[in-house]
């Protein structure tokens, strides 16, 4: 199946436009036939949800009623913001588990002539498309400039995969998926512990203190693994790291350059496709110069850099635990 | 060994003809206390048995408080000498509990106890219930149903069987040893099956023991050796059982030996040879995966046998055809290449499981960081880490081998009480973190916080020593830790591990920086533990851990007749449990032996050979192995002893060639017409309760 329902959001427009860019390019490229819905509204964010909960599940559930009506063939609704994915799939979710919600919501889409089955739309976020649907192989055989040479360090944020009522993602504590897509593009990735943590969200606007600590901490911890930029999968996390780096800088007097760009946007690079198109130069902090490291050795500080958390040499050292994709047990690591 | 044999006991119990003359049947209702009286009107089901039910041979009716007391069975014993009743209907709790008790008193009034059925109106329905008048008018329906087929219950007559007096014990860790020498002490013979080099099991890579902390392998390898050297135990090592045939007395058990490269009789478990073996391989197995061993190889100093092993996959000799240096140096000429798996088969009466767990693979829970982040242990690598034996030397260091560790964490329930790996909690982890936080203290003066959720020190002296680790000056901390991290970001974080958690007594998040971190992992079944249960015909729970006959009431027995269990294959226990279990495992064989004989239960099925096909649908489905094909006959005929009566035989037959004796289609069809019988207000119906429902209908439900 590869015609898919898709839900853009609000961003994908405006501040996320090099992710809606290069999305669509990159689908094309994969074979991934996105339908936008009609007459979709926003997903009311971070924001609507802690406000009031039967206008935001209505808000929500509105754009589900209407792709339930799009759907032909069962197509899943597909979304590509964190956001707007975790807040179709926790509205359906709990209209299913609390009945008396779902009749709330069904009588506010019934003043438009709407209803909502819970459970009748699949909804999916794009990067585990990519991941179960197209697969890596596939992916892989579409790479014609691996991206060698550059560090990147994955960042998911806090609204992907958990939680994930439908059970699709494999590990929610310490999910890899985005790890091993930049893999199968060729960069260099960097284990990065801060993976799941928070962007800081709509904290930049009611407080900005608390906002910019997080991205810190964030923007901190790339850096200290020597990574080129940071790769996301939601324009929040993208809009956070990038527009409030300057603040950022300026409340603790530090100078980092961090960029951060949307995965697809390296796919479309890696693909071959032209970077202009892929958005590449939208974000506010540069991606361009660390791009212009494709292709040239890794910097022998990053290769040392891995090689840090691992145990020095020494006879007495003790053999670190067996990984499952590492040879059978018995053969001598010394 | 052999001479008793195990052939088939030919025809099973006999089928018998209904009792002549008039039925004359007891009913009697029992209150269980307020159990079922609170929501059943029993004395109404009992005045409606008794003229309700007239017809179907009812001749006295009565209820009591406790119908499985004395004077409740005496109620029973002196109906049947003085009203001359000769079958007994008792509407009281499940068969399972009492359905013996009432069977034994049927027959000490001398009624053959088969005349005699227990119907449930307490499992099956006051304690499923609340509507008094809808259970009631169920209780009658139930009633109704047990009379119509005790109607049809024939007398049956107990099998018996001789009892071979060896037994088989499978494990060879504490609670195995323990089987094997309570029962050899006795005098009869035991053959011990370990799938490993060496006896000693988990035990044997333990440093110390809580909360006593004595020496695991001072207390350990005295009964290793006594279990080696006993005339009465025939050590297989590095052995399997692949095989198991026969019932209870007269099992037969295949026995594979994998070779082990060595010659047993002539090895003097010198050792020359691992000491100049070039290969040095990472013994994942008793070294939890921290040490080292040679392609030839005895587990542990103490092993028993010290007889070594070769490990083919990593011999230079067996990969690249060169190198034999164990045999050059080998002065008995012990080493034999060429050696093959053997099969032998044992004859025994009795079998006890001890096949134990495996830890928790740590692995699974990503967060906290096992074999990414190098200073995460397990708490099996912690054993061999402060095990003087093990391979620091007993030095707790970090896995630079170098470093001691100024501050340690030890998180509890890791894989326990967790919905996302094991709900049980694994019931060892906390003493043995608390061990861990007083041998850290001891050997290093480190700062050790343990990350609990609850602290369960319940046994002898065990809350004693938390306390004792308490004034150590352990720290604790209330709250299950979110992740390991190494990304450091606060003042004394760089470099540490760090370790967030929710502190649930100080109510706030905290990250603490440390050196190591030790988990505490849970307990699991074997991951062969379900081809296992298979294998000896017993059954295990979803996770895996063995059932017991009884939870409470016969916790080493099986629903098998003749198969025990001991020690953690039913769920995670600790050494001292685990020892008990072998021992009262032993009892119970014991006891089997001085018998000499025992009683089998006649329910049964057998098969009419004249309406048998030989299709031979039956012969895989029989989940003991109790039916075989007669090839020159060409019917299926069922083992009366091995047969368990479980009936899934008798429902699979496409033929209905196969009848169970006390569960025939006549008896299964009336007691379903009984039931029907009854309306939902609890009135008799002249006809069925579903109108339209005709016999032939029944009979198609049944069928289907």
């Amino acid at each position: 199946m590869s015609r898919y329902l898709y839900y853009p959001g609000c961003s994908m427009d405006g501040s996320g436009r090099a992710y809606g860019e290069s999305l669509t390019a990159v689908c094309e490229k994969l074979g991934l036939t996105l339908a936008e819905i009609d007459d979709w509204n926003c997903c009311g964010a971070t924001e609507y949800v802690g406000v009031s909960l039967s206008p935001a599940y209505s808000l929500i559930a509105r754009n589900l009623a209407i792709a339930s009506k799009a759907k032909t063939d069962g197509e899943p609704l597909v979304a590509a913001c964190s956001a707007c994915y975790l807040n179709l799939a926790k509205a359906d979710s709990y209209m299913k588990e609390r009945p008396q919600l779902g009749e709330r919501v069904n009588v506010a889409l019934n003043a438009g002539g709407l209803h909502y089955d819970p459970g009748a739309v699949e909804i999916r976020h794009l990067l585990e498309v990519i991941m179960n649907d197209v697969g890596l192989d596939q992916v892989r055989a579409n790479v014609v400039k691996p991206l060698a040479g550059l560090r990147v360090a994955p960042y998911l944020g806090c609204m992907l995969p958990r939680p994930d009522p439908d059970h699709r993602w494999k590990n929610h504590e310490r999910p890899d998926d985005l790890d091993r897509l930049l893999e199968a593009l060729g960069a260099d990735v960097v284990d990065f512990p801060l993976k799941t943590e928070c962007c800081g969200g709509h904290m930049t606007q009611i407080a900005p203190k608390v906002g910019l600590e997080l991205i810190k901490r964030l923007v901190d911890e790339a850096e200290h693994h020597l990574a080129d930029m940071m790769v996301t999968v939601c324009p929040m996390c993208q809009i956070n790291i990038d527009a409030y780096q300057g603040e950022m800088n300026a409340e603790f007097h530090t100078k980092h350059k961090m960029p951060i760009v949307f995965f697809t946007q390296l796919m479309g690079v890696a693909f071959g496709l032209d970077q202009k198109k892929m958005g590449i130069g939208r974000e506010l902090t540069d991606a361009r110069p660390a791009l212009k490291k494709i292709g040239k050795e890794l910097q022998a500080v990053a290769v040392e850099a891995g090689a840090a958390h691992r145990p020095r040499p020494d006879k007495r050292a003790l053999p670190m635990p067996r990984m499952d994709d590492e040879a059978p047990a018995g053969e001598a690591r010394q | 060994m052999s001479g008793k044999g195990h052939q088939p006991i030919e025809g099973g119990p006999s089928v018998g003809v209904p009792a002549e003359g008039e039925i004359r049947i007891g009913v009697y209702v029992c209150h269980c206390g307020s159990n079922i009286a609170g929501v059943v009107d029993v004395v109404e089901v009992t005045r409606w048995a008794g003229e309700a039910l007239k017809d179907q041979g009812v001749v006295v009716a009565r209820d009591y408080r406790f119908m499985c007391s004395s004077p409740g069975q005496d109620l029973v014993t002196n109906d049947i000498r003085d009203l001359g009743l000769n079958r007994i209907v008792v509407a009281a709790c499940s068969p399972h509990l009492h359905e013996n008790t009432f069977r034994t008193a049927t027959a000490r009034a001398g009624l053959n106890p088969y005349l005699c059925e227990l119907v449930s109106i307490r499992e099956q329905d006051s304690w499923v219930h609340t509507d008094k008048a809808a259970a009631t008018a169920k209780a009658k329906a139930i009633l109704s149903g047990g009379v119509e087929r005790v109607r049809r219950n024939t007398p049956l007559d107990a099998i018996n069987v001789d009892i071979n007096p060896a037994t088989l014990v499978v494990g060879g860790g504490i609670a195995g040893i323990q089987a094997a020498l309570e029962i050899a002490d006795a005098g009869f013979h035991v053959y011990l099956v370990e799938k490993d080099a060496s006896i000693g099991g988990h035990m044997a890579q333990f440093d110390k023991t809580f909360p006593t902390l004595d020496c695991a392998a001072c207390i350990l390898t005295p009964r290793m050796v006594s279990a080696g050297t006993h005339p009465n135990v025939t050590l297989l090592t590095w052995s399997e059982v692949t095989h198991v045939d026969g019932y209870v007395g007269n099992f037969t058990a295949t026995i594979r030996k994998k070779a082990r490269y060595v010659d047993e009789s002539l090895c003097t478990g010198c050792g020359i040879c691992q000491e100049k073996c070039p290969k040095n391989v990472i013994d994942e197995v008793y070294e939890a995966g921290l040490g080292y061993r040679k392609a030839i190889y005895t587990p542990f100093d103490q092993a028993v046998p010290r007889t070594p092993v070769i490990d083919r996959e990593n011999c230079t000799y067996f990969q690249k055809g060169t190198c034999k240096a164990c045999e050059k140096f080998c002065e008995t000429n012990a080493i034999r290449f060429d050696q093959q798996d053997e099969e032998i088969t044992v004859d025994v009466g009795n079998i006890i499981l001890a096949t134990g767990y495996e830890i928790f693979d740590a692995r699974r829970i990503a967060q906290y960081g096992y074999g990414r982040l190098p200073n995460v242990f397990t708490s099996l690598e912690f054993e061999r880490l402060s095990n003087s034996a093990g391979p620091t030397n007993g030095r707790i260091v970090l896995r630079d081998g170098v470093t001691e560790p100024k501050t340690v964490g030890v998180i509890h329930c890791v894989g326990s009480r967790d919905r996302n790996f094991n709900n049980y909690c694994s019931s060892i982890c906390c003493m043995q973190s608390l061990k861990f936080a007083h041998l850290v203290k001891e050997h290093t003066g480190a700062t050790v916080y343990n990350f609990y959720i609850d602290m369960r020190t319940t046994a002898k002296s065990y809350d004693e020593f938390y306390q004792r680790v308490m004034e150590e000056g352990t720290l604790f901390v209330r709250g299950k830790p979110a992740e390991v991290t190494e990304a450091g970001r606060l003042p004394g974080e760089e470099g540490k591990l760090i370790v967030q958690v929710e502190d649930t007594l100080a109510g706030r998040q905290r990250r603490i920086p440390v050196d190591m971190v030790v988990l505490s992992v849970g307990l699991q079944p074997r991951p062969d533990a379900k081809e296992l249960a298979t294998r000896f015909g017993i059954s295990c729970s979803s996770d895996g851990w063995a059932i017991e006959k009884h939870p409470k009431l016969d916790p080493v027995a099986t629903m098998t007749e003749g198969v025990f269990i001991a020690g953690c294959v039913s769920g995670p226990k600790d050494i001292p449990t685990s020892v008990a279990q072998g021992a009262a495992a032993a009892a119970r064989v014991l006891g089997r032996i001085q018998m000499k004989q025992m009683n089998l239960e006649p329910i049964k099925a057998s098969v009419h050979s004249e309406h048998c096909s030989g299709c031979r649908i039956c012969n895989t489905m029989c989940p003991y192995n109790a039916i075989s094909f007669d090839a020159a006959k060409g019917v299926s005929g069922i083992n009366a002893a091995m047969c368990q009566g479980c009936g899934t035989c008798v429902a699979a037959c496409p033929a209905g060639a196969i009848a169970g004796t006390g569960f025939s289609d006549e008896q299964v069809l009336a007691q379903i017409e009984g039931l029907l019988r009854v309306g939902a207000d609890g009135a008799p119906l002249k006809r069925s309760a579903y109108p339209g429902t005709r016999q032939d209908a029944i009979e198609e439900v049944v069928r289907t």
